[in-house]
């Protein structure tokens, strides 16, 4: 089984992003159940959603409380609350900035994980660019799949043609397939390096 | 077909494929996905021959259900939480009328405190109201249950409600086979009233009964829940005939075979048990999972025959009886009467409370050796609580015990990962 939690506020899609995550995994014939924290459903407030993937049936109905990985939508959270509790020695971490890790004091947390799968991406900013909306979860979405080799990025346009259609689908999809490359050249680029 | 969907979308589909003539729609969380879905379908002309109606209140969405029932209009509404209590007089008077309704009920808490979130305290305040009540443990029972409660609801001219938890269930996005219309055609024929108002042919219903029968009409409703009890297991072998799955019956065991303790929940918080009590088969531990669907008609003979072999069954209740415990576990204690076995009530999960599996392996283990209270109250803040109960026996004007313990637990809801 593996476990995504994704951090973010109130209007930044981040149910929707664990939507898409469960849909991308079924459409490569695996189980996957996404659901949110059922909080505050306030603009501006943080909102946690959960995806777990599995190629069996998925029963467990709590909370992801040990993530393998985290999808950070908002990097003013960093300072609000915990979003790295519980995440596994080994685990991925996409964060939407344009910064470093580091920059953002974030080194001990490297140090203790694995370096390698921790990841930023401008999130945002792609989503201006093509979506013309500062909504980061689909490039997240893209960025995650190639940061982790989860999913296929054909899988998450399935899923963004799923929900969306016309010139926002298509948007989404350039946005994805930005995010998608960007994370892949990062990650390139570290082992290279 | 097999999609990756919401489960208030998946019932929403079942639901149109059950042809229904009228829905009566009026929002409340976490219930409002499924009507606004139906809305939609209904406006884009993909389910036809349905009168889609917003109402003003709960109240209403039942009072009109009873009314294009009792035309012959096959009619379904959806509600949770206060709005069932709000169409309470209306529930009651649905099924006294013998109008096979059916309603899904997205499982919320009861306020005050306010509270949007899951336990089973809505549909089981309704428990005695005369409706059929089924509880799914998946989004794919949930689409199931529907198909077969719209059977089972017009043969026995009785109304049924579906249970699924609400956001749990109803938010989840998982795997679900929609089945084609013509499957649900062959399996659901047209309504068929046994009684219809009709101009043309004008009857009433609805006289006022006194003392001298009143009691017949009463056991009328309870022999239709009896008769429920042989149909649903019919329904349901039926169902796996025509659409290949096991989805409803009366109840669902889980390894319980040669099982000392075996562990009774309703509802999706089965699915979480399940993993844990693999886990604890794993380790050698003899345990097993006595799952209820049908919660009205509550199925005594087939509960007992489920637990006459083991030792102690433990139950898992999304619901307190203020005053008393448990009403599943005293339900189950008048079910295995004369057997000696210990039974132990775990209240768990109330408001949307997250029920984690270490939780339910601790209270499992205890149950096991036997060192668990007669009712356990799983993951109470026993710090906060009798804080509160000395603050009321130091202070005549101890407040409001909501604030207390929200001020005492220094949190908000979306500081719970911080």
């Amino acid at each position: 089984m593996f476990q995504i939690r994704v951090h973010g506020r109130g209007g930044q899609g981040v149910v929707t992003a664990t939507e898409m995550l469960s849909v991308a995994a079924f459409e490569e014939g695996r189980h996957a159940q996404a659901f949110p924290s059922f909080g505050s459903e306030r603009t501006g407030a943080p909102v946690v959603a959960f995806c777990r993937i599995d190629d069996k049936e998925l029963r467990v109905r709590e909370p992801i409380m040990q993530p393998d990985a985290l999808i950070i939508q908002d990097p003013t959270l960093l300072h609000q609350i915990n979003v790295f509790a519980g995440l596994q020695q080994d685990g991925y971490v996409l964060l939407n900035t344009h910064q470093t890790f580091e920059a953002l004091g974030l080194g001990d947390i490297l140090q203790n994980h694995r370096a390698e799968r921790f990841c930023t991406l401008p999130a945002t900013e792609l989503g201006l660019k093509h979506v013309g909306r500062p909504i980061p979860n689909v490039p997240l979405i893209a960025g995650f799949a190639a940061l982790s080799g989860m999913f296929k990025l054909e899988s998450v346009i399935k899923a963004i043609n799923e929900k969306f259609s016309g010139k926002v689908a298509a948007g989404n999809i350039a946005a994805a397939q930005e995010a998608y490359e960007l994370v892949k050249k990062e990650m390139e680029e570290r082992i290279h390096a | 077909m097999l999609k990756q969907t919401e489960g208030s979308k998946a019932v929403a589909e079942a639901v149109a494929l059950c042809r229904p003539e009228v829905i009566c729609a009026y929002p409340i969380s976490p219930q409002t996905h499924i009507v606004e879905a139906l809305g939609e379908m209904v406006k884009a002309g993909e389910l036809q021959n349905c009168e889609f109606i917003n109402v003003e209140s709960e109240f209403a969405a039942m009072s009109v259900a009873i009314g294009s029932s009792a035309a012959g209009a096959r009619s379904y509404t959806a509600t949770a939480s206060q709005g069932l209590l709000f169409m309470v007089e209306a529930v009651y008077n649905a099924s006294g009328l013998g109008l096979p309704i059916v309603m899904t009920v997205a499982n919320r808490a009861i306020g005050a405190p306010i509270n949007i979130w899951n336990d089973h305290s809505d549909s089981i305040s309704q428990r005695d109201s005369g409706w059929m009540q089924l509880f799914a443990e998946t989004n794919q029972e949930a689409v199931d249950l529907h198909i077969q409660a719209f059977k089972l609801a017009e043969e026995l001219s009785m109304p049924v409600m579906v249970c699924m938890d609400g956001f749990i269930l109803t938010h989840a996005f998982e795997r679900v086979d929609i089945p084609t219309q013509e499957q649900v055609d062959a399996f659901l024929p047209p309504y068929e009233p046994r009684q219809v108002l009709d101009p043309a042919d004008p009857i009433s219903i609805g006289a006022m009964v006194g003392p001298e029968a009143f009691m017949e009409v009463k056991y009328l409703a309870h022999a239709k829940q009896l008769q429920a009890l042989e149909l649903i297991p019919q329904y349901a072998a039926e169902f796996k005939e025509k659409f290949g799955r096991d989805s409803g019956g009366l109840v669902r065991s889980y390894r319980i075979e040669d099982a000392e303790t075996i562990v009774v929940a309703m509802g999706s918080v089965l699915g979480t048990i399940k993993d844990v009590v693999d886990d604890l088969r794993a380790q050698g531990h003899k345990i097993g999972v006595l799952g209820i669907i049908s919660f009205r008609p509550f199925p005594m003979e087939q509960a007992r025959e489920a637990l006459q072999h083991c030792k102690r069954f433990v139950v898992v209740e999304k619901h307190l009886a203020v005053g008393l415990g448990g009403v599943l576990t005293t339900t189950l204690r008048m079910a295995v009467a004369g057997l000696k076995l210990t039974g132990y009530t775990a209240i768990a999960g109330l408001g949307g409370r997250p029920i984690p599996k270490a939780s339910l392996q601790d209270l499992f283990l205890k149950a096991e050796a036997e060192s668990l209270e007669a009712i356990t109250f799983v993951d109470l803040d026993w710090d906060v609580v009798n804080k509160q109960l000395e603050r009321e026996k130091q202070n005549r004007h101890s407040g409001p015990i909501a604030e207390n313990i929200l001020h005492a637990k220094g949190m908000t809801t979306s500081a719970k990962f911080g």
